[in-house]
């Protein structure tokens, strides 16, 4: 299991577009993967869920990565909040 | 029956009414695991066709989809295959035993009160996308009950409770002649789809909507937000009437719009409009204006306890700036006076304010105002092409001041430091008569003239336009007057500077080709009336209006020139 924790540079927060890619993103690897914002977990497939936790700009987050392929799949959605969030 | 007209136009056809899907509990307990599985599958397929029929629409090469409709789509199939939602459902089904109908309304009920309760205000508007896709799958597992908007007669008047997203994308909105809600408002999806894909509608209707039927004559008046329902003959023939009005010269707007002002021998004219804020960019574009000839800058001095600080007036130039998307503003400065009481600023009780202490003869007299309107103009120019205009010119030295201290202005500019457009041109309103009479001198020392013929004509003939029993007599087309601006425009061009006319004569279709004639090159007024000018404009060639002109200054009386003008109009 891989733990790790975000900011969320995109300033309006998680809305469903960077949802909607996050969750493709996610689909490619066989981890099961979570995401925590104060005591809340919710898996990492449903945009219902991650939109429900209505994650703002500027705050941060945990992401749990657990399977198989956790190495790589922790390092994509890494890139993704690093990189990817800020320019959608 | 009366609602909220949203989208401009007229439209005269058939209802079609969409009957919103009665979507209510029905209570039936499963009671055996041959139920439970049968539920479960009839939801799993409900969604399987439901993600298919917006397949379907992404697909359709028959309609060009808008990239907020793709991305609306998206966000729907996305809704639609939801884990979380299906999981849910899945659980009342087994677990609580309930048919796949209520465990749908029950979840879909539970997301939409969760967003609803939300601060943000897109997570509330998600509820919407909610409980669209929970509609959709509700229709496709009920077998569906609506007559397919797909496909629509034309001239079809769609009548509903109120118009979702993906109803808008799926419709068969070519044939759609107009909207008619029971709800909504100005800002709703209905209207905004309205407006911009250019269908009259009517939202806010009430309750009384549900008496329209199917294939009942429905005539739709979006400007005034009334509905007909089967009217009598007389009100069809008017209505008929109004309708290609209307058409026509919506019509004509659109297809003059992007077209320059060009004369039929190659004249070009720039047809510019008078605003007094950044917010009516909007309409100069809409309306096809190319600049804004008169920035009024009143506003800045109104409503307020304290003369507006240099920064103050800085924020209001460089949002004029930003949003005039480069094209020419001409910024008039100060142009209060005795008539317009300021509280923060005593001015003293004049028997003849029009002739009184006003506008550049505050500046002049009250250097820092001037230099702190003059400051916050010179660093806003960098954000656009704008330019200054001194209003109420009468001699040539109060130019030569004027100009005086903009080049002071400048010059503490750039020992603090700070940008500006150095090249920024400086022109003067020709409005009080000795001005107009001297251009030839004036035109020496400015980069352009415009002329202000509402208060030319009142100084020049001597006439107060509100005093009912002279105002007859406030005449533009008056032989002095056009001579006047005749001469003005002369003398402008034996300079080499260009020549424009701010006031309301501009927008005065008998007017345009006299001054066309004249050899006026800019005419600014309200954005709304650029059309009717470009019009004339664009179908009459220099040549035409200067023998026109000729004629006119033949004639020794208004009636005659007006009379002949409006000849030349036909």
């Amino acid at each position: 299991m891989i733990t790790n924790d975000y900011t969320i540079l995109a300033p309006q927060g998680m809305h469903a577009r960077p949802a909607t890619v996050l969750i493709k993103l996610v689909k490619n690897y066989k981890s099961v993967v979570s995401l925590k914002r104060g005591d809340k977990t919710v898996r990492l497939n449903s945009m219902l869920n991650i939109l429900a936790l209505t994650i703002k700009g500027g705050e941060t987050i945990s992401v749990i990565v657990d399977g198989e392929d956790e190495t790589e799949a922790a390092q994509a959605i890494g890139l993704f909040f690093t990189e990817q969030l800020k320019d959608l | 029956m009366k609602g909220i007209g949203v989208s401009p136009g007229i439209a005269i056809g058939k209802a079609f009414v969409i009957k919103k899907t009665e979507i209510t509990l029905n209570g039936v307990l499963l009671t055996n695991d041959e139920e439970i599985s049968r539920e479960k599958n009839r939801f799993e397929n409900a969604v399987d066709r439901a993600v298919e029929e917006i397949e379907a629409i992404k697909s359709n090469k028959n309609r060009s989809l808008q990239d907020e409709d793709l991305a609306i789509l998206d966000t729907q199939i996305e809704l639609l295959t939801d884990p979380q939602l299906k999981d849910d459902v899945i659980e009342k089904i087994t677990s609580d035993r309930k048919n796949s109908t209520d465990a749908l309304i029950e979840v879909i009920e539970t997301f939409v009160q969760l967003f609803e309760g939300m601060d943000d205000e897109y997570m509330r508007a998600r509820a919407a996308d909610i409980k669209d896709i929970g509609n959709r799958i509700f229709k496709h597992l009920d077998g569906g009950g609506n007559p397919s908007i797909r496909n629509l007669q034309p001239n079809t008047i769609i009548i509903a409770e109120d118009i979702s997203p993906s109803e808008t994308i799926t419709m068969d909105i070519v044939n759609v002649a107009g909207f008619a809600t029971q709800v909504g408002s100005k800002t709703s999806h209905t209207a905004i789809i309205a407006r911009a894909k250019g269908i009259p509608a009517v939202v806010g209707c009430g309750d009384g909507i549900g008496t329209i039927k199917n294939d009942d004559l429905v005539i739709l008046d979006g400007i005034n937000g009334v509905l007909y329902i089967n009217p009598p003959e007389e009100v069809i023939a008017d209505y008929t009437a109004k309708k290609n009005a209307w058409q026509q010269s919506a019509a004509r707007l659109k297809a003059l719009k992007n077209q320059p002002a060009i004369t039929t021998d190659r004249k070009k004219i720039t047809l510019s409009a008078n605003i007094g804020a950044a917010e009516e960019f909007a309409d100069v574009f809409e309306y096809g204006g190319e600049g804004v000839g008169l920035l009024r800058t009143e506003l800045l001095f109104m409503n307020r306890d304290t003369f507006p600080t240099e920064n103050e007036q800085l924020e209001f130039y460089k949002n004029v700036a930003l949003q005039s998307k480069g094209v020419p503003v001409i910024i008039r400065t100060i142009d209060i006076g005795g008539d317009k009481h300021l509280p923060y600023f005593k001015l003293p009780t004049e028997l003849n304010p029009f002739l009184g202490y006003r506008a550049i003869r505050i500046c002049l007299d009250r250097k820092e105002l001037f230099i702190t309107q003059l400051r916050a103009i010179l660093r806003a120019s960098i954000f656009g092409n704008l330019k200054i205009m001194f209003p109420m010119i009468s001699n040539l030295q109060e130019v030569r001041s004027a100009k005086q201290i903009v080049d002071e202005a400048k010059t503490d500019l750039s020992k603090e430091g700070i940008v500006f457009n150095a090249d920024i041109q400086v022109g003067i309103m020709i409005e009080i008569p000795s001005a107009a009479i001297m251009a030839d001198i004036l035109a020496k020392e400015v980069d352009f003239f415009s002329i202000g013929t509402n208060d030319l004509c009142q100084y020049t003939l001597a006439v107060d336009r509100m005093n009912e029993k002279v105002a007859r007599l406030y005449d533009p087309f008056n032989p002095g007057v056009l001579r006047l601006i005749s001469n003005v425009i002369e003398q402008g061009h034996k300079q080499g500077i260009y020549v424009g006319l701010c006031g309301e004569m501009a927008s005065d279709p008998m007017a345009t080709l006299l001054l066309l004639g004249m050899g006026l090159d800019n005419f600014s007024m309200s954005a709304s009336a650029i059309p009717a000018v470009k019009d004339i404009i664009i179908n009459h060639s220099v040549s035409e209006a200067k023998e026109i002109y000729k004629n006119a200054m033949q004639m020794d009386s208004s009636e005659e020139i007006i009379a002949y003008l409006k000849q030349h109009l036909k």
